[in-house]
């Protein structure tokens, strides 16, 4: 299995600059919002290793919204984001998007207020803005974008040899055409027109500190267990007194807000998500989320790894990053269909799930229990994410027109057509999925 | 649950309850106000048809409905028409990201349509008058006296002579119906709802009423110190120190479609090979019924809430054919619903509900695709226009006929965007519906490829056994030429509304 790493580069912008590197990011874009792989400032179609990649200008539009809670807001200065999910290590990508991109980057980052503009190691001053988030979400651990387009090839190619021997002999036996078509792939990869190159090993180090999160983080929890189960009687009685009494903030959006919104939604059959809020003041609240985001990441690690993160199948990448000194969140995710049915999606299959994490942000709409309620108020939570939503400024993916389920049906083509020796039913299962 | 009042029939619109299917022919005026004090006048004095049951039937109906800029210009307050919903005030044909969500591009884009694509051809009012054929003419002249045409200038006419039970393609349609719990009987608690049920919350129809959700739609609101008399409206139900503008009221989409029938079966016929029984079972599989309405799936074993067993027709669903071999999975009827529960198959305890809800046990690939039913179904109440044409006509060589023929679609609900957007977005416009590779509705896609250049203009007909049947090139059968939202006032409401 190929490693996958994620990256986040933050930097605070320039006071007079936010226009001008808002026009920058936006002449990046072939529609609202979305990039032109060809782009001047950062040649994405050079990058074999880069799945999804945005650039967002964090602001704190609902600062005062923690007021609410009697607490004075933090200041949080417009700050530039800039994140992306590759195959691999980051540490290689970012040094190849160096040697790619150095011009674009430095007329970018440039905007920023530590950035020098005789900054001469700028792979450096990437590592010193870079954050880790405290959970990250992965759809298929460890399949690449060289894979999701070659296996997108090969789908495409059999698709339409599939429809040509039908058209010329009729319906013939399954295990008969399996074989027509296994032979017609073999001569279009000796003809070099389709490719299916073997996954890259990650490396041991990374086998190792998968391991180690495996046994380790059940581990911990179990040796604090007789702790936890002391103190949840008081944990619990605190948690439903703050549950009654925590402020929502279920305001309807601008309209202006929501237009800016929609302006880049549905360009692709796959959208771009984000979300910056407060977490809750207080310790309990922070002790919980960092709970929800560490169970969350945990389970994606090592068991949401393979299509599904609970029963929601149309998720690509999704991170959650705690930032200022743990009194904000940022949800990135990169998921299929419409704004409104991603939000359908969680309210009606995970509500109890977006409760556990986004219950400790501010204005969330009242939980019980903490995954009770929450998100089941339909109206109100959708007006509380879109109040909380953000634009992306620039948002690329690897490959448009494709959804998350079919990558997964491509994987199951490819599996299908090498299986060494399948059954009659499964020959026939897998010709449907062509 | 809370008891709730007991339903005031006469407060609400007919058109909810009654498809006013005895009186078949209809015509839809769509108005904007010329003169502000006459149009007050005279809808404030028009009889608009209750839900009240009469016998005999009336020989008549009257119903009405406002756009955003029509409530705008009777003059109500701004906070209230900002209280109704966002979809309603910016209106269907108002925003391109709207469009490029339903699939209203290309030929479908609202710059091309007749009514409704910009704010000049926007009405102001739906004014939609329901008679016997005989007597339909005579009713207009008699309702476009003095004092209506100095109220009212007329921007279209959308008249329906005849309304039989088949659209304009020769399908039985109007089939599929939710049951309205009109006694809010049945529990809207969202964890035990499991299977598909045909009972639908009523207030998933009219504003005021506890939704799916069990809980109440935004509607505007008003302070009763602010109305000058305090039984003008009704009280909000969940909050009744507030009077409730939206209660018994719903939203209604009217969308004028032109379907090209003669298009539709000579590529169904061509496709066929002419075989007459091809010809049929192709365009029953693109439907998702046969022409006379039946179902491409057997009867359902089990009880389906909201359906009787005899009622051959709709007495079904799709759990047992996951992989579409009885009805291809992009059928039209399946898009438009799929039957689904609030889970898949097969939960039926505590335990197998944990293990649905944690993701796992899914029995098959694209397993749990599909969201559930209950949330987005549609109260359809269209009208068929134009002259008929047979399959057996429109496959003879095209005599000159240039009539247009279509479908006057009209679905009420009272929420736009859960409803009425999402089926027709991710439903109906998508082609990854229910994970299908790339292909749009057979009947209503507008054929537009991907962004990665990828065709949807074909139609898979799975097969057991052998590979799916791929019909490739299927030409744009279904064109939007017209289309608007409008907000059908509770009769109080009206009365407020239009004092």
């Amino acid at each position: 299995m190929t490693q996958q790493s994620t990256f986040m580069i933050t930097a605070v912008i320039r006071s007079d600059q936010l226009t001008n590197l808002q026009r920058l990011l936006r002449s990046m874009n072939q529609a609202p919002g979305f990039a032109n792989p060809r782009n001047r400032l950062l040649p994405y179609w050079q990058m074999q290793q880069l799945h999804v990649a945005r650039f967002t200008i964090l602001q704190a539009n609902t600062n005062d919204d923690i007021r609410d809670y009697g607490v004075e807001p933090s200041d949080w200065p417009p700050t530039l984001c800039f994140i992306g999910d590759v195959d691999g290590a980051a540490d290689l990508f970012l040094a190849e998007l160096v040697i790619r991109a150095e011009p674009g980057l430095r007329e970018i980052f440039s905007h920023c207020e530590d950035f020098e503009s005789d900054c001469d190691n700028l792979l450096q001053w990437l590592h010193d803005h870079s954050r880790k988030p405290s959970a990250n979400y992965i759809n298929w651990r460890g399949r690449t974008v060289l894979q999701a387009r070659e296996e997108q090839a090969l789908s495409v190619a059999l698709r339409a040899r599939l429809n040509d021997l039908q058209q010329l002999q009729g319906d013939l036996r399954p295990r008969q055409l399996r074989r027509q078509l296994q032979a017609f792939v073999t001569e279009e990869i000796a003809a070099r027109r389709l490719r299916l190159s073997d996954p890259l090993p990650a490396p041991a180090g990374w086998h190792l500190r998968n391991l180690i999160n495996l046994v380790g983080v059940p581990l911990a929890l179990l040796l604090l267990a007789p702790l936890m189960l002391l103190a949840s009687p008081f944990y619990f009685a605190r948690l439903r007194q703050l549950e009654e009494s925590d402020p929502e903030n279920t305001q309807r959006p601008e309209r202006s807000h929501l237009q800016a919104l929609v302006e880049q939604e549905d360009i692709d059959v796959s959208n771009h998500f984000n979300v910056f809020g407060q977490v809750k003041p207080g310790r309990l609240r922070l002790f919980t989320i960092k709970m929800g985001l560490l169970l969350l990441d945990y389970t994606s690690r090592h068991i949401y790894k393979r299509g599904y993160l609970t029963r929601v199948q149309t998720i690509h990448f999704a991170r959650w990053v705690l930032l200022d000194n743990n009194r904000r969140v940022y949800f990135a995710s990169n998921y299929d269909g419409s704004a409104d049915s991603y939000m359908d999606d969680f309210i009606n299959k995970v509500a109890w799930g977006l409760n556990l994490v986004f219950s400790n942000g501010v204005g969330y709409p009242r939980t019980r229990w903490l995954l009770k309620g929450g998100a089941e108020y339909e109206q109100k939570y959708k007006r509380t994410l879109r109040r909380n939503q953000l634009p992306s400024e620039s948002w690329y993916k690897a490959y448009p027109g494709l959804t998350a389920y079919d990558l997964a049906r491509n994987s199951r083509i490819r599996a299908g057509l090498e299986a060494p020796d399948p059954s009659d039913s499964e020959i026939r299962s897998w010709l449907a999925l062509l | 649950m809370t008891k709730t009042t007991d339903i005031d029939y006469e407060d609400i619109q007919g058109l909810v309850r009654f498809g006013h299917g005895q009186l078949s022919a209809s015509a839809f005026l769509l108005l904007k106000i010329a003169d502000l004090e006459a149009a007050r006048r005279w809808l404030n004095s028009a009889a608009i048809t209750s839900a009240t049951e009469s016998t005999p039937a009336p020989q008549s109906a009257l119903q009405v409905a406002f756009t955003a800029p029509g409530l705008r210009a009777l003059g109500l307050a701004e906070d209230l028409v900002e209280q109704l919903s966002d979809e309603f005030v910016s209106g269907l044909g108002g925003d391109t990201n709207r469009s490029r969500r339903l699939g209203d591009t290309g030929s479908n884009a609202p710059q091309h349509w007749r009514w409704g694509g910009s704010a000049e051809t926007t009405p102001h009012l739906l004014l939609m008058v329901y008679a016997d054929p005989t007597r339909l003419d005579s009713l207009l002249t008699s309702i476009r006296e003095p004092q209506f045409e100095q109220a009212f200038t007329q921007l279209a006419e959308l008249v329906s002579r005849h309304n039989g039970p088949r659209e304009p393609f020769g399908f039985v349609d109007g089939i599929s119906q939710p049951l309205i719990d009109w006694q809010q009987q049945v529990s809207t608690d969202l964890h035990q709802r499991d299977r598909y049920s045909n009972r639908l919350a009523l207030g998933e129809v009219l504003l005021g009423y506890r939704n799916e959700y069990g809980l109440y739609t935004e509607r505007p609101l008003l302070n009763p110190l602010d109305v000058d008399r305090d039984d003008a409206l009704p009280d909000a139900e969940d909050q009744p120190q507030l009077l409730d503008l939206g209660r018994n009221g719903t939203y209604l989409v009217l969308r004028q479609l032109a379907q090209d029938v003669r298009g539709f079966w000579q590529f169904v016929d061509d496709q066929a090979g002419a075989d007459p029984q091809q010809r049929e079972q192709i365009a029953a599989a693109m439907v998702g019924r046969q022409r006379d309405g039946t179902p491409l799936i057997a009867a359902a074993g089990e009880a389906i809430d909201g359906s009787e067993p005899s009622d051959r027709q709709n007495h079904f669903t799709y759990a047992r054919d996951p992989h579409g071999h009885g009805c291809p999975i992009g059928a039209h009827v399946r898009r438009a619903n799929p039957r689904s529960g609030d889970f898949p198959v097969g939960v039926d305890n505590w335990l197998s509900r944990l293990v649905r809800t944690l993701g796992f046990g899914r029995r098959h690939h694209g397993d749990d695709l599909v969201a559930s039913s209950r949330f987005h179904r549609l109260l359809r109440r269209g009208r068929i226009y134009g002259v008929e044409l047979t399959p057996e006509q429109a496959l003879q060589a095209a005599a000159d006929d240039s009539e247009e023929r279509g479908l006057h679609f009209i679905c009420l609900g009272a929420n736009i965007s859960r409803q009425f957007e999402f089926v027709q977005n991710a439903w109906c416009a998508s082609s990854k519906f229910a994970g299908l590779p790339s292909e749009s509705d057979p009947l209503l896609g507008n054929r537009e490829p991907l962004l990665n250049a990828a065709p949807t203009d074909h139609f898979s007909i799975p097969r057991a056994g052998a590979p799916a049947r791929c019909i490739q090139g299927l030409p744009q059968f279904v064109r939007v030429v017209g289309g608007a939202y409008f907000f059908m006032p509770g009769i109080k409401a009206l009365r407020f509304i239009t004092r």
